[in-house]
Order: C-alpha cells, then structure tokens, then sequence
C-alpha cells in the first residue's frame, strides 16, 4: 500500500492505495465522489474527465499516485457557492442530456476546451475538441449548442471580473 | 397550455443531479460487506469443457467462492428463457437451445460464462480467475449464417441440429407470387443490415443482496424494466418468490434495448449473495459488453418488389435470413418476425406482401432487440427497394413515394398492422420545404466544380409503437401482456406522487410525466415527483422500450388522474356543499355551477384526508387511486427523413451536409425532449449507415471489442439537424401520442445509403459504408467517370 495525498474540490484528502489503483478508482471508492464515471477501458469515452492541476484528464488512465500532491477538481467541485457553473447551466438550458452518464465527463471536458480555446468557440471546434468524448444518446446536437452557449457565459464572467 | 404543462419545452427536472454528478447509477450503490464477482469467459468460440480445475484459485487470496454450471445446475436455478414463442411454417415450435446462466459442459461463443469468482476485492476475484485451470476440447466454430446453415456444420445446440432456430413466414404466398407473375417491372435487392452493438454508455452492472432474517432478495440492476426482471428471476429461473425479491433499476445510463433483457450476471449475482449471504456487486469493463450485451440487427435479406404499368406497387416479396447469436435472449425470437414483417408495407399501399424469416444460430452473442428492433430492418429493406425502383423506372423517387403512399385511414395493410390515422404527404412536403430540396442540383453542381460527389436521399419510415395490445400479442405467441400501471397518490397538501411502470434512462420521464400532471390537476411541476424502478414501490410494471412509456405508460396516467378527479369531485360536492353534477374542475379549480363558490385542488386534498365534511362510510377517506391502461391497437409513428452529404472520391470519406427530419408523433408533451430523442436516434442510424459494424472472424473473435475497433460516432462525424414535425394526434389512447423514441434511428440508415448511392449513381455499396468502401465504390462511379 502506498500513502497518496492530493487536494479534491478544494479540501485536502488522503488514503493508503494499491500502487495500481487508478485515479477514478481513488475518487469513486476512496472519496465516495461517484459523479466521474467509468465508461470505457481504453481511454477513449471520456466519461472519466477530471481536471487535474487545472488541465483535463482522463481518470481512468491516471495513476492515483501519479497525483500524488496535485489539485483536483471532479463534477462535484465546479459549482461554487451554491451556483452552479454557466457550463452545468448551460447544459440544462439546451438539453445537452439524456441519461447523463457521460454528462460530468462532457461537462468539465468542455470547461477545459473554454480554458485553452477561449470563449468564442464555433460549431466545428467544438465537434473537434470532442473527439475524447462519447455520447450515445444525444446525437451531441445539444451538446455542441449548449458548449457554445457555456463558452458565452463563461467568457461573460470572465470579462465581469476583469 | 400552462407553462409548464403538455406542449412546454420545460427544462428537465432531472437534469440537476446529472450535471452535478449526483445521479446514482447501479455502479454508484455499495452495499456493506460486499464482495466482487468476476466473470471467467470463455476464450474459444465453440468448446466442450471437459474439466475445470479450481484449486489454485479457491486458495487465492481473498476469494469467498468460486462457482461453475454444475452449481447452478445442483441448485436447480432456471435457465433464461425466451419470452416469445414463434411457430415455423409447419406449424412446429421454434427450437430453443437451453440456456444456462453458467456453461454446462459446452461453451458457444466467446464471452460465454464459465465461472464467477467471488472475492473481497475485483483485483482479488480477477487475479484468482486467472488461476482456473479449463480443459477445453476446442469445436470448429461458425461465425456468420452461411456457414451455419452449410451441411455438415458443427450443431450449436442439440435441438436445433442444423441451427436453423426457425423457419417463420407471413402473408400470402400465392397472392403474392400471383401478382408478381402480373407485374410489369420488378426490382431486386440484395441487402446486408449490419450487426450492431448497443453501447449505451454505462456498462451494465448488479448488486445482489440477501437478507437472511427475512429470507429474501434485493437486486439493484441496470434494467429498462425491473418487474420484468423480477417476473423472469421469479416465476422462470426460480430464484425466490415475488413477495420476497425486490429488484431496483436506479439512475440507468441508456439502454437502447440492451438493459431490457435478463442476463447470466445479475442472475448469478443474486444467486451467490445468498449463497455467500453477502452482497456481491458485478460491473461490467467495456470490453464485456461489448462481448456479452445482446447484439442487434444481423439480417441478411432477398427482397423484390413488383409494380404494374404506372409505376403503383402491387407486391413485395421478402426472403430474410436473421442471426440469433449462440442463444436465444429474452425478445429475440420477436424481433426478426413481428417486430419485422408487420412493417414491410411502409408507408406505401401494397396489396401482397409474402415475407419469410429464416432465423440462424451462430457462435456469436446473443442478438435482441436494438433501438428500433425489427423496425429499421424492414425500414431499410422497403426504402432502399422504393428508391432503386424509382431510379429505375426513371422516376422522382419523392413523387414515386407519394404515388404510393396510403392516403385513406384506417388502412389494413396485408401483413396484421391496421394503419388508424397520419398524413405521409404532408411530412414529405414539409420536409421537402424544410430542406430546400428545390435547390439540390445546384448544390450539387458546386459541389462538383470542387471535384466531390454529392448526393440526397429520403426516408419515408412507419413503425408500431405504443406495444402493445396485450391480448393480440398474446395471440402472436408473447409470454406477457403489455399494459402499464399507474398509481397517483395526492398528499394532504396537494403535492402528487405519481408511481409508474415506466422506467426512465434518458428519456425525461420526472418531467414529462410531471407536466401531463400539472396539465390535469394545475399544480406546478415541482409538487410532483415520479417513482419509477423499484418494485417495492411501484407494484407491477412492463417497462421502457418500443416507445411506449408516453403512448402506454402516460395512458395509464392520465386514466389513473381520471379516477382522481372523479373522487375529487365527490369531496369537492360535500366541501362546497353542492350537488355533484355541478362540481366542475379547470386549472385546479373546483367551482360550482352558476355560483362563485370555489376551492383549490390542494384544499380538496386535505378535505379528503381529514375526513370531517363527509360521511366516511358512503365516501372513502383519501385520494389515491391506480389503474392500469391495456392499449387497443399500436400507434403509427411516421415521418420522412432527408440526407444530404458530399463524398471526396479521392479519400471515400462522407460529409453529411444537411438532415431534415419531419416526424408525425401525434401529440407533443414536450417538444425539447422529442427533438432529443430524435437527434439520439439519428446518430445511431447514422452510425449504422457509415461507421458501425460488428465484426466476428471466421473462428468467431470478435475482432471489434473495444472502441479501439468498433466505431462510435463522435460529434465531428455528424451534423446539425434540422427537425420539425406534423401532427396526426394517435386515436387510440386519451393524450394522442404515438411515441418518439425510436424514429430516429429507424429513418436515417436507407436516408444515408440512398444519398450516398444517389451520389455514386450505382447501388454497390453496403453498410457501414467506411471511407474505404465508398472510396472503392467511387472509383466505378459513372458521377466520377463523367467529371474525369
């Protein structure tokens, strides 16, 4: 067993883990956060996306280890003060989900898209940036609309604060 | 219309806890003390296992139990079963193969379980499986249908020695052939629909649990229908009665079909907890779904369709050969046969139609319903035939469709369906507007001077939804009656639950359902919560699939809220001291006749309960009341699909450009959710038409076993689509609503394949039309010839 220590949403956690256990595994049974799910052993579904130190990455390809130290921020930690994030609201506003089981990965997935690509985001960088994610119920449509719409309001925010 | 009630395109209530990552998935549930199971598969495709050494792996570290077939078989569980008898032309019952949850003495295809281990960790149970030790004799396997049904073949099962599982027809033959003979131009098709692995996002998953102080069974499961899973596990595997087996189906991250079915897994899940007398929680990698869900599609089909002088169809003869995997799943059996044939008639008026299903076993999984299940297959085989024989008669494949098409209901076609009411005209216009079909040619014309191809294709679609009348079912051979149930349950506040045999994994049911409620009784949505998935709450329940939770389980609703308003009336008589026939009751007002004497529906509640304003003896205290509603003919869903793409014949690669889709629903509750799932079940069709394919070699390896292999479409291989809708509101159920679920997917795979060969100008290409096939295909295109 091997001592871990990393920050999740904002609070300081550790555990005592099997070397091999994975990131999403660390969060899921360890932490009892079971918004980052497990949809794919390949690294290719994307249901699994947390931010790590800031930047998107898959948690079930991660090694807990790998972390050790590092800030993470799960579904669970993007709304802030109660309020939720513009990207989770837009999502709800366009319909961006059906049975939701790729909807946290998709979400902070889009976030981190926003982040490197900023908040003017057109239809075919989006469908691009999405390459890392499935959804088998939403034909994306809405997805892509309510990313662009969250990008908006994010760059909204953005600018408020400045 | 309130603004929250039927018509609305309210924001899903359900919707806060999936994007907060609050939702609760089987996956998401641990029960105390509970330990893992892991799944030992078989490797070969085709084996008789001669011996399975388990003592290295019982002494493994942290493993509670180890079981194979003879356990199952010494416990005397049940095998799972096939829910639908099909009787072969002869008049003989299909051949079913048993079915066991784990392998007894023989293995058929790869996937196929062999043992669980059952250990305190998954790491532990994983580790210790790969300390069995099988000793299988290796069978030559068969992979695909023709070589099944060669002579000489290996037999899967013993019943079925030339794994032919049936031989089924329906319609006429001689008025078929009769017409045929009669025919002044007749088009053939040879068509392949592609085998297809459901890939809802959550891997299927189960904890099973036993109580031993009060002997019974808790099983969580990633099911589209838990009362059917407890009716199965219960009445037919035997694995304890009804009374004392509660299965619950929480959060369930899509089905498509796939979670419809029993399994081995939650089978055995729940079978070893009270073996061990601990929870044992099973989930499943992506990899084991896709080697062990049900499959769908795999048909092989010969189809021609005659036409006299003008061009009218005057009969359709459909030869189709339909691969049932290596056993029969829960609904197999229905899928290639009235799922299937009832529906070869379109939207078009055919007198003669004669259809034949050969259905196969293979070394291959299992295959079931699929998103659509029979439907797209005879969509396909009829749009795809529609078109060609337009093409070839040198028609406008949309005038020729129009021709054709049924214009006075009700309409009883040949092949069982009675049509009651749509207007295939008016989608086919709409949609025509809608695209801007007008301008096609000279968006062709630019796409050549680019030096691409480009192509439209239609797809006109019918399906039977709203399944199903239960006694004519009954008469096809169903083993169940497909109703629904309903319960309302007013609170003394006013605020309503509603319990539903309904199941929702996607669909919206906590909102749609909640707004037919505020419709009826004018309370806002957030005064209601629906209960679904779990069978200690709702009593009985069919289900969600075949697009039926609106048409059936919101029937079962809405005459369960005529019940609460009947009642209500009778309080509101007492309270406002009224004769009952004056009592009326709108926007959840009671008021009385001729008089400004009124009480709110949530004042009529709490009279209810308490009780003091009526004689408790002549009316009963509360309000709650339950039904259940038994549909008395499916519903017809239609609408036309138009695909508009452009292919690089340097790269084979397709860009679809525009999609236009008009559906006839009947009624709307709620147009966003719709629209969903018209978007969903378009990118499965399309993903049928141009990426996916299930892929087994000749030894039976499924080569396409992860996403790796097997292509899911992403966001950059589809478009926007630009839907709309006609309404025909659906005369056999009180809210008018035919169903809205599978449309999608059953319209959009012949609208690629008729745009993609629309562009090629020949018919030589097959699903999944892959960048390497359409670039081969193009390579003969006589559009490309021309250009060069």
């Amino acid at each position: 067993m091997t001592k871990v220590s990393m920050t999740v949403n904002g609070k300081a956690v550790s555990g005592d883990v099997d070397p091999r256990t994975l990131l999403v595994h660390f969060i899921r049974d360890n932490l009892r956060l079971t918004g980052t799910h497990v949809g794919c052993d390949t690294s290719q579904c994307g249901a699994c996306v947390v931010h790590v130190d800031g930047q998107a990455v898959k948690s079930c390809t991660t090694l807990a280890v790998s972390v050790d130290g590092a800030n993470v921020t799960t579904i669970e930690g993007l709304a802030q003060g109660g309020k939720l994030h513009p990207m989770q609201e837009a999502f709800r506003e366009n319909h961006g989900l059906q049975c939701g089981f790729c909807t946290p990965g998709m979400i902070m997935s889009a976030v981190d898209i926003v982040n490197r690509k900023g908040a003017g985001l057109d239809e075919a960088t989006i469908r691009h940036e999405l390459e890392g994610n499935i959804c088998r119920c939403t034909g994306y449509h809405n997805i892509v609309k309510a990313i662009g719409d969250g990008a908006a309001a994010m760059g909204g925010q953005k600018a408020a604060a400045e | 219309m309130t603004d929250q009630g039927i018509g609305a395109p309210v924001r899903r209530k359900e919707d806060f806890r999936f994007i907060t990552g609050q939702g609760r998935y089987v996956d998401d549930i641990n029960r105390p003390g509970q330990a893992h199971a892991y799944f030992l598969r078989s490797p070969h495709a085709h084996a008789k296992i001669k011996s399975i050494d388990l003592k290295d792996a019982s002494a493994a570290p942290g493993v509670v139990a180890i079981f194979t077939g003879d356990d199952i078989a010494a416990d005397k569980v049940g095998g799972l079963i096939c829910g639908w008898a099909i009787f072969n032309k002869d008049g003989s019952p299909m051949r079913a193969g048993a079915h066991p949850a784990l392998a007894q003495g023989k293995v058929r295809y790869v996937g196929d379980h062999v043992a669980v281990v059952i250990a305190d960790t998954l790491a532990q149970a994983r580790d210790a499986a790969e300390m069995i030790n099988v000793d299988y004799e290796v069978l030559p396997a068969v992979a695909d249908m023709a070589a099944a049904r060669k002579a000489g073949a290996p037999t899967i099962h013993d019943e079925a020695p030339d794994n032919q599982f049936y031989d089924w027809e329906l319609g006429d033959k001689a008025g078929t052939d009769a017409a045929f003979a009669k025919a002044k131009h007749v088009t053939k098709l040879d068509i392949v629909n592609n085998r297809l692995i459901p890939n809802a996002m959550e891997p299927r998953a189960a904890v099973g649990e036993y109580d031993m102080g009060s002997d019974s069974l808790t099983l969580y499961t990633t099911s589209q229908n838990p009362h059917v899973a407890r009716l199965v596990l219960s009445a037919f595997i035997g694995l304890a009665p009804e009374h004392k087996f509660r299965v619950i189906a929480p959060d369930v991250g899509g089905g498509f079909g796939s979670k419809i079915f029993i399994y081995a897994e939650e089978t055995v899940c729940v079978w070893a907890a009270r073996k061990v007398n601990r929870p044992v929680k099973w989930t499943a990698d992506r990899t084991e779904s896709f080697l062990s869900d049900a499959h769908g599609r795999d048909h092989v089909t010969h189809a021609e369709m005659a036409m006299d002088e003008n061009g009218k169809i005057t009969a359709l003869r459909v030869a189709t050969k339909a691969n049932m995997g290596a056993y029969l799943s829960t609904f197999a059996s229905s899928v290639p046969t009235y799922l299937y044939a009832p529906l070869l008639s379109g939207q078009y008026n055919i007198p003669a139609i004669y259809a034949e299903v050969e259905a196969v076993y293979t070394n291959t999984a299992p295959v079931d319903a699929y998103r659509g299940a029979g439907r797209p297959e005879a969509t396909y085989v009829v749009e795809r035939l529609i078109e060609v024989a337009a093409r070839e008669l040198g028609k406008d494949p949309a005038d020729f469709r129009r021709m054709n098409f049924v214009t006075q209901f009700p309409h009883q076609t040949p092949v069982i369906m009675a049509y009651d009411v749509g207007d295939y005209d008016a989608s086919l216009t709409k949609a025509q507007q809608m695209h801007d079909t007008a301008g096609f040619a000279a968006r062709k014309a630019a796409s050549a001077s680019k030096g691409k191809l480009r192509g439209l294709g239609y797809s006109a679609y019918i399906e039977a939804c709203g399944i199903a009348p239960s006694a004519a079912v009954g008469s096809l051979g169903a083993g169940v009656g497909l109703w629904e149930s309903a319960e309302v349950r007013v609170n003394p506040i006013g605020t309503v639950e509603i319990l539903t045999g309904s199941h929702s994994h996607g669909q919206g049911h906590e909102t749609t359902f909640a707004q037919l409620v505020s419709s009826r009784l004018g309370i806002p949505i957030d005064n209601v919560s629906i209960v679904h998935g779990d069978t200690d709450k709702v009593q009985m329940g069919m289900g969600t699939y075949g697009s039926r939770s609106g048409a059936v389980g919101m029937a079962a609703i809405s005459k369960a809220l005529d019940k609460i308003e009947a009642k209500a009336k009778k309080v509101a008589a007492h309270v406002l001291e009224a004769s009952e026939g004056d009592i009326e009751f709108k926007d959840g007002k009671f008021t009385v006749k001729g008089t400004d004497k009124a009480a709110d529906f949530g004042s009529i509640a709490l009279q209810a309960y308490i009780a003091h304003k009526f004689n408790g003896q002549e009316l009963e205290p509360g309000l709650k009341e339950s039904a259940f509603w038994d549909p008395t003919n499916f519903t017809f869903p239609a609408g036309v699909h138009i695909c508009e793409l452009e292919i690089d014949p340097a790269t084979g690669v397709v860009t679809i450009d525009r999609w236009t889709a008009v559906d006839d629903f009947g009624n709307v509750i709620n147009p966003l959710i719709v629209e969903g799932q018209v978007h969903g079940g378009i990118a499965q069709g399309v993903g049928q038409a141009l990426l996916e394919g299930a892929v087994y070699d000749a030894e039976g390896q499924l080569i396409t076993a992860s996403y790796m292999d097997y292509t899911m479409p992403r966001a950059q291989d589809l478009p926007s689509y630009n839907v709309g809708m006609t309404i025909t509101p659906c005369p056999s159920n009180p809210l008018g609503i035919k169903g809205c679920g599978e449309a999608g997917a059953i319209a959009s795979p012949p609208a690629v394949i008729n745009a993609i060969t629309n562009a090629l100008g020949h018919e030589n290409i097959t699903m999944p039309a892959t960048p390497e096939k359409v670039w081969k295909a193009a390579q003969s295109s006589p559009h490309k010839l021309a250009a060069e």
